[in-house]
């Protein structure tokens, strides 16, 4: 059931806070299709970018279209019901089954029928047990919570994921599967996917194009590829320069033994 | 059992109905006021720091004065649409202690809402709920426990404050509290305190019970607190729920004197076929307009009370022409009638310790104005407010080294110990004579006359077998019986209730 996932464009788009100015006059074209990273430090202003795309932040000038159509022309709340949106604290609700939490973008769509089809079949797609369906948030680990943060984010079927440090509070080897996992979804499930992270590892892994920011700017707008290849600007060979150092001292590492 | 304990838990039933009744009505109403502010303030912070400061404030106000403040506030309200408002018994009793249920329910309302886990809320944002369906979905079930608990708190006070809504003519287990302390009778006291205390326990066990239920989420504990609550809510209401004809409630103000007096007319009434119900403790502010708006049928006042304070008089005039002009006051702008006057005074009344009187030769106001500067005063809590101590000021030259404020439980044992030098007694009460105090005399007749009338509610003042129920009392009771009926009641030991005291009283009528 491949969807294809819609194209993101963003004209002259800024966001301050006070004086701070969190996004500053960014303009971007994200392909249909694609799975882009938006990484940078904190404060670069890569989550208030993400969220004026489902309008959790609204921006102060500027304007954002997914396809088409200005997000500003839709009601905040029928938009944010056709896109996937996952983050850091994931956000379960406490008081109710894994299966009602998945199936809760289905209830508020009046979608109540085959709910419970559905539920099976995410469970299978995020790779938990069925069984998962009747516990509670609160009985599950960590890496589980976040499987079902996603199946819930994917419940209504949207073309486009917007993720906020999805992985980021996981330990190292949780992530790495989520990471890779959450790859063969996006490319089976036809998505567009926009992920932030600070982790350049992660984006050079799991992104076809990359975008790094700083202060409030897109400093860098490139593959995977070009990034390492130190192509892409000092902003950006200052954040691949982490993981490269780490993989060189991995290597040099591993000849002395 | 002793005939004490007997005659206290015959009222319990009735009065736990109405006690229940004016609780549940007022945490149901601050309930209906609270939570959907507390959704508007969860949203703005300003619309919170302003209902919470407010309903802290009312919080600072005794429940006493609160419920006081009620009366007059009620009356004037009434005034201003055209009548139509009743001023008496459940409706001040039933704002006041809503009121007063304010805070913590709305407190923990707004606490529970806020607090509401910022991941979760982002999460329903992110879902794209509209406002109320995240409250529905997310906020108020997380809410739940915190606003439960606050409920809970608010059941306790509102069962515990009830307590003082007798005070404003709203029966309640308040009515045997009340009693128990005026004429020293402990059992009263303590069957009020236990079945209030118990009441309350109850509740806060139930409700904690569905407190858990939703915590835990647990239905089946939720659901079964629930149903007991409403079961309980049956039964205690039943009582209220059988109606009679032909009720008549007798009045009393808050002392022994008139707890007997309102079992003498009660006994009377009831022989002639009348059901009767009491409403005792009731202010002499209130007293009087609940008879005139029919809200109690008869009660037993004082002629100079009427007179100062009802009709603003501060002129002096023989006994005989005030009873006079206080019938035809009382007919003529409010419709009640006068029966009669009972036969004896109850004035305020100057006493001093027997040693005292002898050693500084003290036998009238006079004389007390002269040693005032060296003595102690001690007095009820209105004396002092009353246009009699004017009156007493204005003619005697009086000014007392202190003045201190007593129930009249504790004003009487405060004069024999020496804690005051002289108190502002009430003439009937047999507390002097068992004392030996000596009362003073008022040569300029300072103070006005105050012979016990017994007053009539329009309706019945019209009802000719109510008035001949009660006609033989007029004039039939002598001071020395009311002294004597009176101590019997208030005094330490071998105390009789006053319903015993109306019987002796009744055997006893001057024919």
């Amino acid at each position: 059931m491949p969807v294809s996932g819609p194209s993101i464009r963003l004209q002259n788009v800024s966001r301050h806070y006070a004086a701070v100015r969190a996004v500053d006059g960014v303009s971007l074209d994200i392909a249909a299709g694609s799975l882009v990273a938006l990484v940078g430090l904190s404060g670069s202003g890569k989550s208030t970018l993400l969220k004026m795309i489902n309008r959790l932040v609204e921006p102060d000038s500027g304007e954002i279209f997914i396809g088409e159509t200005p997000v500003c022309s839709i009601d905040p709340h029928v938009l944010r019901r056709r896109i996937g949106y996952v983050f850091q604290n994931i956000g379960l609700f406490p008081h109710m089954t894994i299966a009602r939490n998945i199936a809760i973008g289905l209830e508020l769509a009046g979608e109540k029928e085959g709910s419970a089809d559905r539920v099976a079949e995410l469970l299978d797609l995020v790779e938990l047990p069925q069984d998962t369906a009747s516990r509670m948030p609160d009985q599950l680990s960590g890496g589980q919570q976040q499987r079902v943060g996603v199946a819930r984010a994917l419940a209504t079927r949207p073309g486009l994921m917007l993720m906020d440090e999805p992985f980021g509070a996981l330990d190292p080897v949780t992530r790495d599967n989520l990471t890779a996992q959450y790859k063969a979804l996006h490319q089976r499930l036809g998505l567009t996917t926009v992920i932030v992270t600070h982790d350049m590892a992660e984006a050079l892994y799991l992104a076809d194009r990359i975008l790094v920011m700083e202060g409030g700017k897109i400093k860098a707008n490139a593959t995977p590829a070009e990034l390492l290849s130190g192509n892409a600007g000092e902003e950006a060979e200052a954040l691949v320069a982490i993981p490269r150092a780490q993989a060189a001292h991995l290597i040099a590492l591993g000849k002395k033994s | 059992m002793t005939e004490a304990w007997q005659q206290a838990l015959a009222r319990v039933p009735e009065l736990l109905a109405a006690h229940v009744q004016i609780s549940v009505s007022a945490l149901l109403l601050a309930m209906l006021i609270c939570l959907p502010l507390a959704i508007w303030a969860a949203r703005s912070p300003r619309v919170a720091a302003v209902a919470l400061t407010v309903a802290s404030l009312i919080q600072t106000i005794p429940g006493l004065a609160l419920l006081a403040l009620f009366y007059p506030l009620l009356l004037g309200l009434s005034a201003l649409i055209g009548g139509g408002i009743s001023a008496f018994g459940f409706l001040p009793a039933l704002l006041a202690l809503t009121l007063y249920a304010l805070l913590p329910i709305l407190r923990n309302a707004v606490t529970g809402l806020t607090g509401v886990d910022p991941a979760a809320q982002e999460a329903a944002d992110g879902l794209g709920m509209t406002g109320n369906q995240k409250l529905y979905y997310v906020e108020a079930p997380l809410a739940a426990p915190t606003i439960m608990a606050g409920i809970r708190t608010a059941a306790v006070w509102t069962i515990g404050a009830a307590t003082l809504s007798t005070t404003v003519g709203q029966p309640s287990l308040g009515d045997l509290i009340f009693a128990g302390l005026q004429t020293q009778n402990w059992t009263l006291v303590l069957a009020g305190c236990l079945f209030s205390a118990a009441l309350a326990i109850s509740v806060d066990l139930l409700l904690g019970l569905i407190e858990r239920g939703i915590r835990e989420r647990r239905r089946i504990l939720a659901g079964a607190g629930i149903a007991i609550i409403a079961a309980g809510l049956l039964v205690a209401t039943l009582p209220l729920l059988i109606t009679r004809d032909n009720v008549v409630v007798v009045g009393a103000k808050n002392f022994s004197e008139q707890y007997i007096l309102a079992r003498l007319i009660g006994s009377r009434l009831e022989a002639a076929g009348y059901d009767v119900r009491y409403r005792d403790g009731l202010g002499s502010a209130v007293v009087y307009r609940a008879l005139s708006r029919g809200d109690i049928d008869v009660y037993v006042d004082y002629s100079g009370t009427i007179w100062t304070n009802q009709m603003q008089r501060t002129d002096a005039q023989t006994k005989a022409a005030m009873l006079d002009e206080i019938a035809k006051w009382t007919s003529a702008s409010h419709g009640v009638k006068m029966l009669g006057a009972l036969g004896f005074e109850n004035t305020y009344a100057f006493a001093v310790r027997a040693d005292d009187a002898r050693q500084k030769s003290l036998k009238t106001l006079d004389d007390l104005a002269r040693v005032s500067s060296d003595f102690n005063f001690g007095t009820d809590v209105e004396f002092l407010e009353r246009p009699e101590w004017q009156m007493v000021q204005d003619a005697y030259p009086i000014r007392f080294k202190t003045a201190r404020s007593f129930s009249p439980t504790f004003m009487y044992p405060a004069l024999a110990s020496g804690e005051v030098d002289v108190i502002s007694a009430f003439s009937s009460d047999g507390r002097i004579a068992a004392n030996g105090f000596v009362i003073l005399d008022d040569p300029k007749g300072a103070v006005p006359s105050y012979e016990a009338i017994m007053l009539l509610a329009p309706k019945r003042g019209r009802d000719d077998k109510f008035v001949a129920a009660l006609n033989p009392l007029a004039g039939a009771i002598t001071v020395e019986n009311m002294r004597e009926a009176n101590y019997t009641v208030d005094r330490e030991g071998d105390k009789k209730t006053p319903r015993q005291a109306a019987r002796w009283l009744n055997d006893n009528l001057r024919e």
